[in-house]
């Protein structure tokens, strides 16, 4: 299929690239990408989906969670070569249109955050949480959502949101 | 009677932020664009000697490499490099000659086709230096301190008399460390660089009217030539009040370049520039056998840089909150081989207070009287620094409602009394203060035929809800649906606003929003007024309603005028006014400042040393809270600051290389979601006539302060270990 490619960057950018396939978002994409590109870089830099975010670009934030095949996972710390084939879900593949994921609902009615920089990636990775079925209270979500910093410290409401979204969540991701 | 002050609204901005469509700085793109990665030294203090590019230079897809020796013309003054956050002294101009003034200083710009390359690059320049002795311990400079160049309260009696004199006394010196503002959004400028050579610049500030100004006094750019548009900030917490070095790089390569760059630091990079400063703080507090204050003793020695004074309100307060007759106040600072230190949240009073609060705790063990009560006992609603009445101060509120939310009266005065099991447990208390100022600010409103608003300032939404606030007032003001209003903000075009920070913004710019519509609204009943026979020939403003678009007179609902078809009859689309909203002369008669009481529960573990901040109730006087979900959230976001503080946060520096050693975020610790439990925030009411038309104090710094001392109190009361260096960590309480 003929899908976007990944802005070419380098003059020689050819030379060095690996054809890869990714479903972003219900998208197929085929694109040619450098081998040291991650995915992060991927998407913020190459296809400007820049509702990932890029907090510390070495694994100790969480602002780049994303959803690899239904796995939160750091972007920051996966080559997107190694993520051929894969289905990725980014904070802009949640909603339905203007009909908001109920975890996004929640952080908006809950005042999950303040500036908003970590909150993509604390949504994404409390829907990967959840369907990991292992935070069962609140003692639980709270360890398990700490790989996700908030520097505005919205923590208290983050919690909130994450009760509040739980049960329309159950199933995972909404089709 | 009101719609949407006071009430809790979703954030107005929240949907772009959840759905990832809010664009932050470093997020703006268009098809010319380059990437750019700075290098910095390795050495705090000397000079460069070379520059070697030429392998960063044959790596394809690289651009350019300016440094001192190729950049394009900058000016050269001092004052070119001033801003409206400036400390006093010759400010650091990036990349200016060859001269070294501390570690991580950026030395050059690699610009490429791409973000991958330009790091690549960068890691194969190499900087030779001349090193030269650098002085980076601030207590090994203690000696070397001067006068901060800042004004004081004057001193009152003869504190050091006093003190020798006094039955009951404590002496002790507390230290806190350096510690970054690390907003989660690193610090970025995208410069979109258009042909007729105008720039459009998307920067992380706190100010977009300052970095414009800030830019076109460094590269002597006509007025109008530089547009600064920044509608979202990932935080900053101050870090953005000063214009910072990325924004003189980026916009140094689109000038040289002519193309758009975009430039974002990596997290490593935070740590190249401003933070809180390393203070020393002697304390000499006395009292009375009744606990009542005699003596007050304040001497800080903070840490500046070699080519600024970075002073902040660090003593001030010990000379306003509590009544005391004798006062004596030092403030010196230490140069050291660092970047100059930077307004940090709350800054001076988070440090100042943190000792305060600390030694009226000891002083009242020393006492022997209960640490609430010995507060009580002290208050005062007149400041004895200008003998001014407070506007108000609801602090006894604070510490009623607080006390009792807390349960306070079960507390038990003996150090290591009470425990849950393993489990040692310390309630501690201390008190926080900020002040309410407001600052001159314009704001734009415009009503349009289809009934909507727009209301517009160059403010900033760092967070602190900015866009719901402002929102808020003029949906109130005009009687419209909130979905009828729009707030802009982020522009340098829009009228005049002071930096965000201090607490002032709803207090300032909230003041020209109110001021701007009610303008608004008297342009529209004048011309309602000019109607043949008007019904509201006779009224003033009092007497009529503004809602959902139509004006009606109070007295005569029935009579009324669509806006719509004012608009339509007058022959314009719309109708708009500004307004300028200054603080009131009244204010000069009082001192006003926001206050809050903050309670602490810890738990120790008797045999790990662990510290658990279990439980926090912050009681807040802080005048009218006009926006309760993100008010709240801000007084949240204090209390976890707070935490940060007290416990984890630390800038460790490598005093042989004067370099930061933590520089990054899984080694500089601050609060993750599992170091935080039970925080409870009370907004005690409190009236206030006298501060601004909107009766609200601000709320963006009040959450922090005091919180460290209560925890410090807390842990001392747990396990009767007075820790008086930051942060607490369980070596400390065993040591
Ligand atoms: S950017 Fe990936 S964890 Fe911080
Ligand atoms: S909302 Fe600002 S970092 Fe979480």
């Amino acid at each position: 299929m003929n899908a976007t490619p990944a802005r070419q960057l380098r003059p020689d950018a050819g030379a060095d690239t690996h054809t890869i396939s990714l479903n972003i978002n219900g998208k197929q994409h085929e694109l040619a990408v450098e081998p040291w590109t991650t995915l992060l870089d991927l998407l913020r830099e190459h296809l400007d989906m820049t509702g990932t975010k890029k907090g510390c670009d070495h694994g100790q934030c969480g602002a780049c969670t994303v959803l690899v095949n239904g796995t939160r996972i750091n972007s920051c710390l996966s080559l997107a070569v190694m993520q051929d084939g894969a289905e990725v879900t980014t904070i802009e593949g949640l909603a339905n249109g203007d009909d908001l994921h109920p975890m996004q609902a929640a952080f908006v009615e809950q005042d999950a955050f303040q500036c908003g920089y970590c909150t993509p990636g604390q949504i994404c990775s409390a829907i990967g949480m959840i369907a990991e079925g292992k935070a069962q209270t609140r003692d639980e979500i709270r360890e398990q959502m700490s790989g996700n910093l908030c520097r505005c410290g919205a923590y208290n409401n983050i919690l909130a949101a994450i009760e509040q979204a739980i049960p329309a969540c159950k199933g995972g991701l909404r089709e | 009677m009101t719609a949407y002050l006071g009430k809790a609204v979703s954030r107005v901005d929240g949907p772009l932020k959840v759905t990832g469509k809010a664009l932050y700085a470093g997020e703006f793109g268009t098809a010319d664009l380059c990437t750019g990665y700075v290098v910095n030294s390795s050495i705090a203090k000397g000079r460069i000697l070379s520059i070697d590019t030429q392998a960063a230079l044959s790596v394809p897809g690289v651009l350019d490499v300016i440094t001192h020796e190729n950049r394009p013309e900058i000016a050269s003054y001092n004052e070119n490099y001033t801003d409206m956050d400036a400390a006093d002294g010759k400010h650091f101009r990036p990349l200016y000659n060859d001269r070294i003034l501390f570690n991580m200083q950026p030395v050059a710009l690699v610009v490429a086709e791409s973000f991958e390359v330009a790091r690549y690059a960068a890691s194969l320049i190499r900087v030779d230096y001349e090193a030269e002795p650098h002085q980076a311990d601030l207590y090994a400079q203690r000696s070397n301190a001067h006068k901060a160049p800042t004004p004081m309260p004057p001193d009152r009696g003869d504190a050091d008399s006093a003190w020798a004199n006094a039955p009951v006394k404590i002496e002790a010196e507390y230290h806190s460390p350096a510690e970054f503002h690390n907003p989660m959004e690193m610090h970025a400028s995208t410069v979109i660089y258009s042909t007729d050579g105008k720039l459009t610049v998307h920067d992380k500030t706190q100010g977009v009217q300052n970095s414009a100004q800030f830019i076109s006094n460094i590269f002597g750019l006509p007025d109008g030539d530089v547009r600064v548009v920044t509608p979202f900030v990932g935080g900053a917490f101050g870090s953005g009040l000063r214009p910072q070095y990325q924004l003189v790089l980026a916009t140094m390569a689109a000038l040289k370049l002519k193309r758009s760059v975009r430039l974002v630091l990596s997290r490593e990079q935070m740590f190249s520039f401003g933070h809180r400063p390393e203070t020393i703080q002697h304390f000499r507090l006395a009292c009375d056998r009744e606990g009542r204050l005699v003596s007050t003793i304040h001497e800080v020695i903070g840490e500046t840089s070699s080519f600024e004074d970075f002073t902040e309100m660090v003593v001030v307060w010990s000379a306003s909150l509590y009544q005391c007759p004798n006062l004596r106040l030092d403030y010196k600072l230490a140069p050291l081989d660092l970047y100059t230190p930077l307004d940090m949240r709350a800054p001076g009073a988070v440090l100042g207070m943190y000792a305060l609060e600390s030694a009226m705790d000891e002083l009242a063990y020393a006492a022997n009287i209960d640490p609430l009560e010995f507060r009580i006992r002290n208050f005062t609603d007149i400041d004895p620094a200008s003998n001014k009445p407070y506007s108000s101060k609801e602090l006894l509120e604070c510490y009623r409602q607080g006390a009792e939310r807390f349960g306070w009266s079960k507390r038990s005065q003996e150090p290591r009394s009470m425990r849950d099991g393993k489990q040692l447990v310390g309630w501690g208390m201390a008190t926080g203060v900020w002040e309410a100022m407001q600052n001159p600010a314009s704001a734009k409103a415009v009503i349009n035929i289809d009934g909507s608003l727009v209301v517009s300032s160059a403010t900033a939404d760092i967070g602190t809800g900015t866009y719901t606030v402002m929102t808020q007032i003029a949906a109130e003001v005009f009687g419209l649906p909130l979905e009828q209003v729009t707030f802009k903000l982020g522009d340098s075009i829009l009228p005049k606003a002071p930096l965000e920070g201090g607490s002032f913004t709803v207090s300032s710019v909230g003041s020209a929003v109110k001021q701007a519509c009610e303008t608004l609204q008297q342009q529209l009943l004048d011309q309602a007024k000019e109607e043949d026979q008007s019904p509201f020939s006779n009224l003033e403003l009092d007497g009529v309603v503004f809602e959902d678009g139509e004006i009606y007179i109070k007295a005569a609902p029935s009579e009324r005028v669509k806006i719509a078809d004012l608009l339509k009859k007058g022959g314009t689309p719309s109708m708009e006014a500004s307004a300028t909203a200054s603080p009131k002369k009244e204010r000069d008669d009082y001192t006003t400042a926001t206050h809050s009481a903050v309670f602490v529960e810890v738990k120790v573990d008797e045999d790990f040393g662990t510290i658990q901040v279990s439980r926090m109730v912050s009681a807040i006087a802080a005048g009218r809270v006009l926006s309760l979900k993100p008010g709240r959230n801000q007084i949240l976001g204090g209390m976890v600051w707070g935490i940060g503080m007290a416990m984890q946060e630390e800038g460790m520096l490598d005093k042989d290389l004067a370099r930061w050693m933590n520089h990054n975020i899984a080694e500089y610790h601050f609060p993750v979601n599992a170091d935080v439990h039970d925080l409870d925030v009370i907004f005690v009411e409190e009236h206030d006539e006298v501060v601004n038309p909107l009766g609200a104090k601000g709320i963006g710094e009040i959450g922090i302060v005091g919180v460290a001392a209560a925890i410090a109190n807390a842990v001392y009361h747990a396990t009767g270990k007075r820790v008086r260096d930051l942060p607490i960590t369980l070596d400390k309480v065993f040591e």
